[in-house]
């Protein structure tokens, strides 16, 4: 791969090397929040300021950092600046916070900040670091809102809140998809968009890593 | 440079600087937002209140709405009396319920709601003159589906006739169970009584499949049989002498003393006229 240039670190995470489409990594939260999409946007833009922040302290510390505690060391930072953003959300978007619920929490297990910290800004210079983080907050963001617009629009008629199919529960005719309200829903809606990306970027097709053998007898298990 | 990094002595420095640094700045973000965090609490808890009363308007002040229109009382249980002993503005029914001391063990048939503890003090919201209050709000909770709802129970100034219901709090299924915050099936609460006869301290209001065909009887949540069950079950719990059960009928009492005394004295200026 050659040398990371700014805008490079910052783009390619969005589309060619998605977090969660390429890498999957981070579905977790992309299942739990995604229901309405002001919450996702909260949830993503919370995502990308731990990244991008915790990108740069790593990177800052990355010559101090012993080896063996490495881990521990990013988890630490990660963890504070989590702790940081639930303590906002909870003064300035009480609202949001209560849907947000644990998942503000959670941001700290999300693989994709741990991921970016161990894989890139432990080699990386402090601004270089700092974008990639912000790109892979964008990354993760834009699936968010892929997601979440469908689910929400479909599960509930609504975009942002703002009705477009009046459901049937309060007088019109839509007909609510109860089963894009549920977490499960986000995976089928995340491997659509992952078939999506790799049909416009067939070099994200990944090699089979084994190939299985053809059945020998019509039932081999019985 | 790795291999200096690695000395126990540098591991401890780096480890030791690391938690100051870290401690210091969350320490530093709880303390400062605290009390604006309280405050976001204290306002969601008001504008629930005040939701439930039919008093909440977006964008309203919250907060001189509610001082000008509600007083909290902290109610005794057992007796259904007023108590003074402490100060409702501070007082937080859901400590007490945790407290040994201020509450009781509910255990087996009894505890319907599944609730497991219960307070022996809890908080009404008097809206208008609290001696002669237009609503009485009753907080109220129990088990749903997937765990515990809370909510309050609005019930106008005869004691018996509801007025609203809100659930601020639950984890039911959503498009299911979460329904129970959809305004139009809270609409269909307005005008049912809990008693179905006036002397009568059992609570007959319940959620029926179905449709309802009575004033104590509301359509319950399509698809959510275990959430229905779960309301109605709070609401009995809550309704009953173990709950708001003896309050009410005091405060029922009340009115019908007035009442005839209303009479008495009409009367009387009658003969003196």
């Amino acid at each position: 791969m050659s040398a990371p240039t700014p805008k490079g670190v910052l783009t390619t995470p969005i589309f060619k090397n998605n977090p969660i489409a390429l890498q999957i990594l981070g579905i977790c939260s992309a299942l739990a929040v995604t229901s309405s999409m002001s919450v996702s946007l909260v949830m993503a833009m919370a995502v990308i300021f731990v990244t991008a922040l915790s990108n740069l302290f790593v990177s800052l510390l990355r010559h101090q950092i012993p080896s063996a505690i490495r881990i521990i060391v990013q988890m630490t930072i990660i963890a504070s600046l989590v702790i940081v953003v639930d303590q906002i959300l909870k003064a300035y978007a009480y609202e949001m916070s209560k849907q947000l619920s644990v998942f503000v929490g959670l941001i700290i297990t999300n693989c994709i900040v741990m991921g970016r910290a161990e894989g890139f800004a432990m080699q990386n210079p402090p601004l270089l670091s700092f974008l990639d983080g912000i790109g892979n907050g964008l990354g993760y963001g834009f699936i968010l809102m892929v997601v979440s617009f469908f689910r929400e629009l479909l599960g509930s008629g609504s975009v942002f809140g703002i009705t477009v199919f009046e459901t049937v529960q309060n007088g019109g005719w839509y007909v609510p998809n109860g089963l894009l309200l549920l977490p499960p829903s986000a995976f089928f809606i995340i491997g659509l968009i992952i078939w999506v990306l790799r049909a416009l970027n067939p070099e994200q097709i990944e090699e089979n890593e084994f190939t299985m053998k053809a059945n020998t007898q019509p039932k081999e298990a019985v | 440079m790795a291999q200096s990094n690695n000395s126990i002595k540098k591991i401890l420095t780096v480890a030791f600087a690391l938690c100051i640094v870290c401690s210091i700045i969350v320490s530093t973000a709880a303390v400062a937002l605290r009390s604006k965090q309280q405050l976001n609490q204290e306002l969601d808890r008001k504008s629930n209140i005040l939701a439930v009363a039919d008093l909440y308007e977006p964008g309203m002040d919250i907060e001189e709405a509610y001082s000008e229109q509600i007083t909290p009382r902290v109610v005794n249980l057992e007796t259904g009396e007023y108590s003074d002993d402490f100060d409702p503005q501070s007082y937080n029914s859901f400590q007490a319920a945790k407290d040994p001391a201020q509450s009781r063990t509910l255990s087996g048939e009894k505890d319907i709601a599944g609730l497991s503890r219960l307070e022996k003090h809890s908080t009404v919201y008097l809206v208008g003159n609290p001696d002669d209050p237009q609503q009485l709000i009753l907080p109220i909770r129990g088990q749903g589906l997937w765990g515990l709802m809370r909510g309050y129970l609005s019930v106008q100034g005869d004691g018996n006739t509801i007025n609203g219901i809100t659930f601020y709090s639950h984890s039911e299924t959503p498009g299911l169970g979460g329904e129970v915050d959809n305004p139009r099936w809270k609409a269909q609460w307005e005008g049912k009584e809990i008693f179905a006869e006036d002397d009568s301290v059992q609570p007959a209001i319940q959620l029926v499949k179905g449709g309802a065909s009575s004033e104590t009887e509301v359509d319950a949540l399509s698809g959510a049989s275990l959430t229905s069950k779960g309301v109605s079950n709070l609401l009995q719990f809550w309704l009953s002498p173990q709950g708001f059960g003896e309050y009410l009928a005091k405060f029922r009492e009340d009115i019908s003393r007035s009442e005839v005394q209303g009479m008495a004295t009409a009367s009387d200026d009658t003969e003196g006229a």
